[in-house]
């Protein structure tokens, strides 16, 4: 009998398993189910530029369907929670899906409302987020308005989406105020509960220093406790203040709710525990995670999604055929840093190994890392196009490979004092 | 990494004080180190957290976040702050003998 392979969520990391499953199984040896709740596919890197006008809210979604190879079923529907024991998912319409093996991938939601006021009054008005599609078309209407004062980027609390994503805004708000000659009179602050602009030590210091040239303030460990919308304040838990007049926040992140209706799925933040290197979950032997829903210290990016589901199918299809998993990710993650004035640098990393300069792919790739450059840009766009094209249906992409690659990288002298990262977790 | 005398044990510690290997704590290790940062006593409230961060270090081998804390430790985040001033995360991570907690990358 053919076996069951349900997957749920059909966004970046669930449609790369699906495709990549189906090419390795004839029909009558699996089958294999997509669930999600809608037929539209966000490109999520592209919400970054709706604000500017850079990008259109339509240009961006694609069906979801249409990037599923034949011979997947795709389910449209709300899922309301699995029993992993009994090992079937049930949806809001009372519809059963029973599986042999389940892939997580439904990625992580926004939890605007867990911060104290930030969806009181204000929001949408003068506090705006463009981490979601409704969000980034209504700052569209409200940027091109903002005339003076003072533009605060924050970020409440890790883990987000793509953590150079709201860098990436304030980078880009900088460069629109001043093509449209209104930098002179709006500051722009950049405020983290880190205590540097990024995770990574090399990295931090780059990033920062950019932030510093385009005069944009960096506040850092601010762990935001209450925004205050009408009186234009963020208030941190300690009690600190930083003040606006137009904010542009990146809420609180957790996994999809269903996974804490599920009983023994997900821990505390509803992310699904997982075996880094096999992507196995820690729940039961028969389930896998991908992509932003996997509680992982590992970027919550389309990168990893992508990677990790290159070893969490291959480890599905061994787990089905009885062989030992492979232990291959290493966290590695690679983006593009929009730096505005038409440049952007790229960052490759792993868990081990934090973004050093050098070039990529390989010691002769075009591209410059951890350095501004057009074709950074250029590669940021074309991005895109290699997302529908490439990524999406599964092929492997010449000279990217899951695992981090030393080669063209500049690695720093080992000191001889062992090295920490200074910018941890904050609080 | 130094060595130093903690409570009259020596502990080898990083260099913002966290201790390197947990097996080197206990009870009088974790006060030595609160009132060093200025928390004196500790309260039952302050072990509530410190030893759910210990426990859910050794069976997770990761440190919880200042959410996870306040959704998980019986304390909310903000009397997490009133607890342990500045950072709650990292200031407990410290008193529970636990490596400093890695964000997310
Ligand atoms: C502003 C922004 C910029 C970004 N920029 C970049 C970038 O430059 N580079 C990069 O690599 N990454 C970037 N990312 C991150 C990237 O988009 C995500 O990490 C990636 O899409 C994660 O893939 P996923 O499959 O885990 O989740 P998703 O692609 O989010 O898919 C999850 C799917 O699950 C479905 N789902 C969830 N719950 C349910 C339910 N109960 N019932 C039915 N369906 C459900 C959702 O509808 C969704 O389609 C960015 C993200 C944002 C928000």
């Amino acid at each position: 009998m053919a076996q069951r392979i349900a997957i749920l969520g059909a966004g970046t990391g669930g449609t790369v398993m699906a495709n990549r499953l189906r090419r390795r199984f004839a029909p009558d040896e699996a089958s294999i189910t997509i669930v999600d709740r809608d037929d539209s596919h966000l490109y999520q890197p592209g919400l970054l530029f709706v604000p500017f006008g850079l990008a259109t809210p339509d240009g961006i979604v694609r069906p979801r369907h249409a990037q599923l190879i034949d011979g997947i079923d795709h389910v449209q529907g709300e899922i309301d929670r699995v029993d992993v024991e009994a090992q079937d998912v049930t949806l809001a319409d009372g519809t059963r899906i029973g599986y042999d093996v389940l892939v997580v991938a439904t990625g992580a939601v926004l939890l605007p409302e867990e911060t104290d006021g930030l969806t009181g009054p204000g929001w949408k008005e003068n506090v705006f987020t463009f981490y979601d599609l409704e969000g980034a078309s209504a700052l569209g209407g409200a940027l091109p308005a903002f005339e003076k004062g003072r533009l605060v980027v924050a970020v409440v609390d890790q883990p987000i989406k793509c953590p150079v994503a709201p860098l990436e805004f304030a980078f880009l708000a900088d460069w629109y105020f001043r093509r449209n000659g209104r930098r002179d009179r709006i500051d722009i602050s950049y405020v983290t509960p880190l205590d540097a602009a990024f995770t990574k030590p090399v990295a931090a210091d780059a990033l920062g220093g950019l932030l510093e040239t385009k005069g944009i303030e960096l506040v850092t460990e601010f762990n935001t406790g209450e925004v205050d919308g009408r009186g234009g304040r963020l208030v941190s838990y300690d009690e600190r203040e930083v003040g606006f007049d137009l904010l542009v926040v990146v809420p609180v992140h957790g996994g999809a709710p269903y996974v804490g209706r599920s009983p023994g799925l997900g821990d505390e933040l509803d992310f699904v525990p997982a075996d880094l290197g096999t992507l196995q979950s820690k729940v039961k032997p028969n389930v896998f995670v991908v992509g932003d829903a996997a509680g992982l210290p590992v970027s919550k990016a389309g990168s990893v999604a992508h990677f990790e589901a290159e070893v969490c199918a291959d480890n599905v299809v061994r787990h089905l055929t009885g062989e030992p998993l492979e232990d291959a990710y290493d966290g590695h993650a690679n983006c593009f840093v929009e730096t505005g004035h038409g440049k952007a640098l790229l960052i490759d990393f792993n868990l081990e190994t934090e973004p050093l300069p050098g070039r990529y792919p390989g010691r002769f790739g075009p591209l410059p890392l951890l350095a501004e450059s057009r074709l950074n840009h250029l590669g940021k766009l074309a991005f895109e196009r290699m997302y529908w094209h490439a990524l999406l249906p599964g092929r492997s992409i010449p000279g990217i490979t899951p695992t981090l690659d030393l080669a063209g990288k500049r690695i720093p002298a080992p000191t001889t004092t062992p090295t920490t990262t200074p910018t941890e977790e904050a609080g | 990494m130094t060595t130093q005398t903690i409570a009259g044990r020596d502990v080898t510690v990083d260099e913002e004080g966290f201790l390197a290997d947990p097996a080197q704590w206990d009870d009088e290790v974790a006060t030595a180190i609160a009132r060093d940062a200025g928390i004196d006593p500790m309260t039952d409230r302050h072990w509530q957290v410190v030893r759910y961060m210990r426990d859910t270090y050794l069976s997770t081998g990761s440190a919880p976040t200042i959410r996870s804390l306040g959704k998980a430790s019986g304390v909310p985040v903000k009397e997490l702050y009133q607890l342990f001033p500045k950072g709650p995360a990292k200031l407990a991570a410290r008193i529970a003998g636990i490596p400093k907690p890695r964000g997310c990358i």
